[in-house]
C-alpha cells in the first residue's frame, strides 16, 4: 500500500472499515466521496496548493494596524447592548471558558505540566457558591474571592503529594482527582444534592442592586476575564514566569540554576486553581444551579483542546483557541449530527498540520526559528 | 458471599487485564497513553453484535464453532481499525512534543464514539446470547460452596487465561515478539540491528486491538446491553489497571487488571455500590503515592 496504488487503496479500506457498521450503501458512499476527494487532491488542489498556502502565509504575516485594538474593546464594550439573549449567552460561556482556558494554561502552556482533572477546581467554586448562596445568603462578590481560596486549597492538597510525580504520572493522577470529585459531588446526597445538584442560586447583586441580568454578567464575565488575561501577560514576562518556561524546557537545568521547581509547580498549580475557583463561582451564578454534570472529563479536556488548539503560552491564542471552541459548534448547530464527528477528526488534523497552534506564542516561535 | 464476590471480580477483571494489556504494549514501546483505546473495546463489542446478525441471516449462529466466528469476526475489524488509528493519528506525530499524540488520541476517541454514534444508533444495543448458546448451558454452571461459577463467567475466565497466555508466549518465543522487546528496550538499537521500528509498532497496535476486541465481545456476553459510551470508563479503569500493575510490563497489567476487577466487586458487595468507580482512582493514586513504578515495576515487554 505504498506510492500510487496506495492513494487509490485507501477509499477501498475506508469502505472495508465502515461497512459492518454503517451497511454497504453508506460505506460505498462514503468509499466514493473519499475516492473523489483523493483524485481532486491528486489533480486539483496538489498543483495550486504552492500558491494557495504562499497567499496565506502572507495574510497571515501582515502587520495588524494599530486601530485594530480599540475597535474590538468598543466592539466587546458595545455589541452586547445590542445582542440578543441568545447570542449574550453565547458570549458570557465563551468568556468564562477564556478565563478558564488562562488559568489552565498557567500550568500546562506555561509550566509544562499536563493536568487532566482541572474542571475539579471549577467545580469547587461553582458548589462552594451554591452552599454558602443557599444556606447563607452570601453575596457573589464575597463568594467570588472564597471560592478562588476553596479551589487553592483543593490544589494545594493535590499538588503537595502529586506534583513530584513525573510528567505522565501527574496527568493520570489529575484525571483521577478529577473522577473522584465529580463522584463525591453525584453521591454526597447530603451536602450536594446528588445527581440533581444545587438550585435557586442567587444572581450577583451589589449593594442591593440586582446584576442578574445576562448584560450585567456578560460585563462581569468580561472584566474578569480581561483580569485574567491581564494578570497572566504580567506573569508571562515577569521573573517568575520565566523560571516557569525555564523549568518546562529542562527541569533539570532549571534546578541547576536555583529554580526551586517544586515550589515552583506548586505555585502555578495554585495560580491555576484559583482562576478555575473564581469562574466557577460565575459559573454557579449564571446558572442558577449546580449539578456534576457539568463537570465531567470532557469537559477538562475541552478546556485542554482550547490552549492546545490555540497556541500554548499564547494569551491571544489561547482566547482564540477558546472562541473557536465555544463558538463554532454553536454556529453549526444545524449539523449537530456531525459536528462532534468533526470536531474530532480536526483535533488530530490540528496537531498533525498545526501543532503549534492557531496562533502560536512570540517566545516559542523564536526558540522554534532559532533552533 | 466471599467466593461469589471472588468470582464476580475474577470475571471482571479478566476483562480489564485485557484491555490494559493494549495500553502497556503501546506504553511500552512509545511511551504513550492511547487514550482511543477504550473506544476499540467499544467496538469489539458492537462487532460482536454485528457478526452475531451476520450469522443469525444466514442460519449459522447455533454451529458450534460460531462464538469462534465472532470473536474472530471482531478481532480482525478491530485489528484494522487499532492499525488505521495508528497510521493516520499517532505516526506522523512520532517526533512531536508529548502533548500532541495525547490530544490527537482524544481527539480519536470522540470521532469514533460519534461513528458509532451515528451508525448505530444512541440507544443500548442488545447481545442476544440465547442465539449463540442453548437455554441449558446458559443458565448451567458449577455450584460451589459459598458461589456459583456460571458457565458463561467460566467462558470469560478462560477465553482471557487462553488469551494472555498466547501474548506470552508470542511476546516470548517468537522472532516478532523478540523484536517487540528489542524495540521497547532501545528503539535506535533495534533500527540499528535492521528492525522496522514502524511495522513493529502497527504489529503492537494490532495486538492490542485484538485483546481489545476479546474484551469487548466478552463484555457483551457478559452484560448483554452495549453503549456507545461504554469504552470511556472500562478505557480508564484498564490503564488505571495497567499503572497499578506497572506500566509497560505485561504480567503486570494482567494482575492490576484483576486486582481492580477485585477491588471494584469486594467494594460495591461490602462498602458502597454507589462508589463503585471511585476505588479504581483511590488505588490508583495510593499506588503511585507509595510504588509509583507500579507492583511489577516498570519495563518493557
Amino acid at each position: 500500500m505504498r506510492g500510487r496504488m496506495g492513494q487509490l487503496a485507501w477509499p477501498l479500506w475506508l469502505g472495508i472499515l465502515l461497512w459492518p457498521l454503517a451497511g454497504p450503501i453508506w460505506s460505498a458512499g462514503a468509499a466514493g466521496a473519499a475516492l473523489v476527494v483523493t483524485l481532486a487532491h491528486r489533480f486539483f488542489i496538489k498543483p495550486m496548493a504552492g500558491r494557495v498556502s504562499f497567499s496565506a502565509m502572507v495574510l497571515w504575516r501582515l502587520k495588524w494596524p494599530k486601530i485594530f485594538w480599540p475597535i474590538l474593546a468598543c466592539l466587546l464594550l458595545l455589541l452586547p447592548l445590542v445582542l440578543n439573549r441568545y447570542f449574550l449567552d453565547v458570549a458570557i460561556t465563551a468568556g468564562i471558558y477564556i478565563a478558564l482556558a488562562l488559568g489552565l494554561n498557567i500550568i500546562v502552556g506555561l509550566a509544562g505540566l499536563l493536568v487532566l482533572g482541572y474542571i475539579a477546581f471549577y467545580a469547587a467554586g461553582a458548589y462552594s457558591y451554591a452552599l454558602l448562596s443557599t444556606h447563607l445568603q452570601m453575596n457573589f462578590f464575597i463568594a467570588l474571592p472564597l471560592g478562588a481560596a476553596l479551589a487553592v486549597l483543593l490544589g494545594l492538597a493535590l499538588g503537595l503529594p502529586t506534583l513530584r510525580l513525573r510528567g505522565d504520572y501527574l496527568a493520570i493522577v489529575t484525571l483521577g482527582f478529577g473522577e473522584i470529585v465529580r463522584l463525591v459531588l453525584n453521591n454526597w446526597d447530603a451536602v450536594t444534592g446528588g445527581p440533581n445538584g444545587i438550585m435557586h442560586i442567587a444572581k450577583p447583586s451589589l449593594a442591593g442592586l440586582g446584576l442578574g441580568r445576562p448584560l450585567h454578567l456578560y460585563y462581569i464575565v468580561l472584566g474578569l476575564s480581561l483580569l485574567t488575561a491581564f494578570l497572566i501577560h504580567r506573569l508571562n514576562s515577569s521573573r517568575l514566569g520565566r523560571a516557569l518556561v525555564a523549568m518546562r524546557e529542562d527541569e533539570s537545568a532549571a534546578r541547576a540554576c536555583g529554580v526551586d521547581t517544586v515550589r515552583l509547580k506548586l505555585l502555578a498549580f495554585m495560580l491555576s486553581a484559583a482562576v478555575a475557583g473564581g469562574m466557577g463561582v460565575v459559573f454557579a451564578a449564571k446558572m442558577g444551579f449546580v449539578s456534576p454534570e457539568s463537570f465531567t472529563f470532557w469537559e477538562s479536556i475541552m478546556v485542554l483542546c482550547m490552549v492546545v488548539l490555540g497556541g500554548m503560552a499564547s494569551i491571544p491564542g489561547v482566547i482564540l483557541g477558546a472562541v473557536a471552541l465555544i463558538v463554532l459548534p454553536e454556529a453549526f448547530r444545524q449539523l449537530h449530527h456531525l459536528r462532534m464527528l468533526i470536531f474530532g477528526a480536526s483535533m488530530v488534523a490540528m496537531m498533525i498540520f498545526r501543532p503549534q497552534g492557531l496562533w502560536p506564542s512570540q517566545r516559542r516561535k523564536m526558540e522554534m526559528e532559532e533552533g | 458471599m466471599l467466593l461469589q464476590q471472588l468470582l464476580n471480580g475474577l470475571t471482571l477483571g479478566a476483562i480489564y487485564a485485557l484491555i490494559a494489556l493494549g495500553y502497556t504494549l503501546v506504553y511500552g514501546i512509545l511511551e504513550f497513553i492511547n487514550f482511543a483505546h477504550g473506544e476499540i473495546y467499544m467496538l469489539g463489542a458492537y462487532f460482536a453484535i454485528i457478526a452475531l446478525g451476520l450469522l443469525t441471516q444466514w442460519g449459522l449462529n447455533s454451529w458450534t464453532i460460531a462464538p469462534l466466528l465472532v470473536i474472530l469476526f471482531s478481532m480482525a475489524f478491530c485489528a484494522a481499525y487499532g492499525a488505521t488509528v495508528e497510521r493516520l493519528a499517532y505516526q506522523p506525530l512520532r517526533q512531536a512534543p508529548r502533548l500532541s499524540p495525547l490530544i490527537s488520541a482524544l481527539g480519536v476517541s470522540i470521532f469514533l464514539q460519534n461513528l458509532v454514534m451515528l451508525t448505530q444508533g444512541a440507544r443500548d444495543q442488545v447481545f442476544r446470547k440465547e442465539l449463540l448458546f442453548s437455554a441449558s448451558f446458559l443458565s448451567g454452571g458449577i455450584s460451589l460452596p459459598g458461589g456459583q461459577l456460571s458457565n458463561i463467567q467460566l467462558v470469560i475466565i478462560a477465553v482471557s487465561l487462553l488469551l494472555m497466555i498466547g501474548l506470552t508466549l508470542f511476546i516470548k518465543k517468537t522472532r516478532w515478539g523478540r523484536a517487540m522487546r528489542a524495540v521497547a528496550q532501545d528503539p535506535r538499537m533495534a533500527k540499528l540491528c535492521g528492525i522496522d521500528i514502524d511495522s513493529i509498532i502497527r504489529l503492537t497496535f494490532i495486538l492490542g486491538s485484538c485483546l481489545a476486541a476479546a474484551a469487548g465481545v466478552l463484555v457483551a456476553l457478559y452484560y448483554g446491553l452495549v453503549n456507545f459510551y461504554i469504552g470511556y470508563v472500562a478505557g480508564l479503569k484498564a490503564f488505571i489497571a495497567a499503572v497499578v500493575g506497572g506500566i509497560g510490563s505485561v504480567p503486570g497489567a494482567m494482575l492490576g487488571g484483576m486486582l481492580l476487577g477485585m477491588a471494584e466487586s469486594f467494594g460495591a458487595g461490602y462498602l458502597s455500590c454507589e462508589y463503585k468507580d471511585v476505588y479504581a482512582f483511590v488505588i490508583l493514586i495510593a499506588v503511585l503515592l507509595i510504588r509509583p513504578q507500579g507492583i511489577m515495576g516498570e519495563r518493557g515487554p
